[in-house]
């Protein structure tokens, strides 16, 4: 059980504003770190001291076994970054991108070559490898730069919210590449403001709100501190609801609540969607009709409230379009 | 594809000298750099049409108002030459500043720095770029200046050592812009700030007009001006008129104080501007 990242104490301020508050860090080998948090709470601060890209006011940091700040160019030689933003060169080709990383990378010629052709193949980008970056989507740009990370065959990947911004299909196929990543053993810290996102791919998550850790675990661990899945019936006629919720009680995991004004009743349940169609199926018949029953995920929003007392709206005031951006690909 | 991760990233990172992967990285970075023009073809344009405009003004329009000695009209074309050609590689500064400006705060510069390249070579490389521009802009000015009556007329060792002289020189004092770009919030800024420095450096010098024609109390600096040594020093190697204004020492030595400047610049702007680009953002 070796740690491919270890970092303790790490503390970074920008003049007044405290971005980092002194925030532990540690990534076992092969394993998969998601960092979770909302705008401004850290991630790309932790990501970018780790990466060797900042200085830390306090606290080490050591990937791979180096020291981030007195082996730096060790620390390079075993990372790969996908940053927020793109980090690629417009004015260049995909291909042109990669054999330039490549080379910087000190691969020979040749093999800076046939490692671009291989992850623009692997990364679905070979008709469009010839190209200007300029004319590439955002989910094309990601990918590319995502596999420019890759040419040096990374140990430790950094992924700085690598589905902001896409639409769900890329987002999937972002998912199945980062999955097989982590398949073949490379240690993944991935931050992202979508729990679900951390819950698809991580195999345990840091919490983070303003500098602080606030909460780790697993995804199953931090769920159940949350409250887990909910199952949310709305009944046709107000009469029905309490009848509804002591039928279905004994599919849930914890007591159902219910809100006769808009007919609603919440069961807490365990096996999401084996619960839904054995709701479905008791209250068909006991003959009490549905209007509505939906599956509700915990979101990160419910582990905040449940974990700070306060929704993530907070930081949305400081960034309104980003935060929208975020609450909409979520829901 | 099922090993991408598995093999170790080291067994073709051969080891090798810091100065080797240093030569190495910066080519890499060169490279992008030459590839980048070829893609904005519009920026070399640019960068040629100007100093072709100014040879064409003054041998044409202006010229025939300043008198640097015998000859006339013909006589300034030949003085105005070697000017230009000092001028424009101060301009070409101001491109290198947005340049480094502008690239320092994209997410490039974030790659660069996760890579096991030498840091430093992410300047060598522009630098080394803005070289090789400076270098063709250089040559078809020359041509430019022979079709308008500039002439060559000491031997070839002479006009080389002049050759050499610009490229020093264009190479050294890219390393002041890079410098200064690195300390601009943004491009806008750095346009203007990359260009302010460089007016009184063109305009306060020999350029178009002898040192007699200005005010005493400027006639030191103009004297001392790098820009000005450079020019005079061409003047001589190509064997323009060269009007003096007495045997000070810049006038009495100007090639090897252009040579001085050059190595002056480096030492002092090199390691400056590597030293900001390691701190930027950290
Ligand atoms: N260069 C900077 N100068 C000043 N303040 C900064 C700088 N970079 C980050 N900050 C501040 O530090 C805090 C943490 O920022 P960071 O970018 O790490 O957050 P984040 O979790 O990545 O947010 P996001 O989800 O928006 O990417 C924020 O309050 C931010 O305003
Ligand atoms: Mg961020």
């Amino acid at each position: 059980m070796t740690l491919a990242i270890k970092a303790s104490g790490l503390a970074k301020a920008y003049g007044d504003v405290i971005a980092l508050n002194g925030i532990d860090i540690e990534v076992e080998q092969g394993t998969v770190l998601g960092l979770l948090g909302p705008n401004g709470s850290g991630k790309t601060t932790t990501v970018r001291i780790l990466a060797t890209l900042l200085q830390a006011d306090s606290g080490t940091a050591s990937v791979g076994g180096f020291d981030v700040v007195t082996q730096p160019d060790e620390v390079r030689s075993v990372i790969g970054l996908t940053g927020q933003y793109a980090a690629v060169d417009e004015y260049l080709t995909g291909r042109e991108n990669l054999e330039l990383f490549g080379r910087l990378f000190h691969l020979s010629k040749f093999d800076a070559a046939k490692r671009a052709t291989e992850l623009l193949d692997r990364f679905d980008l070979s008709d469009a490898a010839d190209r200007g970056i300029k004319g590439y989507s955002g989910g094309m740009r990601r990918r590319l730069d995502l596999a420019a990370s890759l040419i040096g065959r990374p140990n430790v990947l950094f992924l700085d919210e690598p589905t902001t911004g896409l639409d769900p299909r890329s987002r999937q196929g972002m998912w199945a590449v980062i999955e097989d990543l982590i398949a073949e053993g490379t240690t993944v810290l991935l931050t992202t403001q979508y729990l679900e996102e951390a819950d698809q791919l991580a195999n345990r998550i840091v919490v983070l709100d303003h500098g602080n850790v606030i909460a780790k675990g697993t995804s199953n661990e931090l769920k159940s501190q949350v409250g887990g899945d909910r199952i949310e019936i709305v009944v046709e006629s107000a009469g029905d609801v309490a009848k509804a919720a002591d039928l279905i009680q004994e599919f849930g995991s914890a007591p159902a609540t219910t809100e006769e004004v808009v007919k609603t009743v919440l069961l807490p349940v365990a096996g999401g969607s084996t619960a839904i169609v054995n709701i479905v199926r008791k209250l068909d018949e006991n003959k009490i009709a549905i209007a509505d029953i939906a599956l509700r995920r915990p979101t990160l929003d419910d582990v905040f409230l449940s974990l700070t007392g306060h929704a993530t709206e907070v930081d949305e005031v400081a960034a309104p379009a980003k935060g929208r951006r975020g609450r909409k690909a979520r829901s | 594809m099922s090993t991408l991760t598995s093999q170790s990233a080291k067994e073709s990172t051969a080891p090798r000298p810091r100065f080797g992967w240093l030569i190495t990285d910066s080519i890499s970075v060169s490279r992008r750099h030459l590839l980048k023009i070829t893609r904005v073809p519009e920026s070399l344009f640019f960068a040629l049409i100007q100093p072709v405009m100014f040879v064409l003004l003054f041998a044409f329009v202006f010229g025939g108002a300043i008198d640097v000695g015998p000859g006339g009209a013909q006589a300034y074309r030949e003085y105005l030459i070697p000017g230009i050609l000092a001028q424009t590689v101060m301009f070409a500064v101001a491109g290198i500043t947005v340049g480094i400006t502008e690239d320092a705060s994209k997410g490039i510069m974030d790659r660069f720095r996760s890579l096991p390249m030498r840091p430093g070579a992410v300047l060598t490389g522009h630098t080394l770029a803005s070289l090789l521009q400076n270098i063709l802009v250089i040559a078809i000015l020359s041509i430019t200046g022979l079709a308008v009556g500039w002439r060559i007329h000491n031997g070839f060792s002479d006009a080389a050592l002049a050759y050499l002289m610009f490229a020093s020189f264009a190479y050294a004092i890219t390393w002041v812009g890079a410098w200064i770009g690195l300390h601009m919030p943004n491009s806008e800024v750095a346009g203007t700030a990359g260009l302010a420095w460089i007016f009184p450096f063109t305009f306060a010098s020999n350029i178009f007009t002898p040192v007699a024609t200005m005010p005493t109390w400027l006639q030191p600096f103009v004297l001392w001006n790098p820009v000005s040594c450079l020019a005079l020093a061409a003047r001589k190697l190509f064997g323009n008129p060269t009007p003096l204004l007495g045997d000070s020492f810049p006038e009495r030595y100007p090639v090897q104080l252009s040579f001085a400047y050059c190595f002056l610049l480096l030492a002092i702007f090199a390691p400056l501007a590597v030293r900001a680009f390691k701190t930027r953002n950290k």
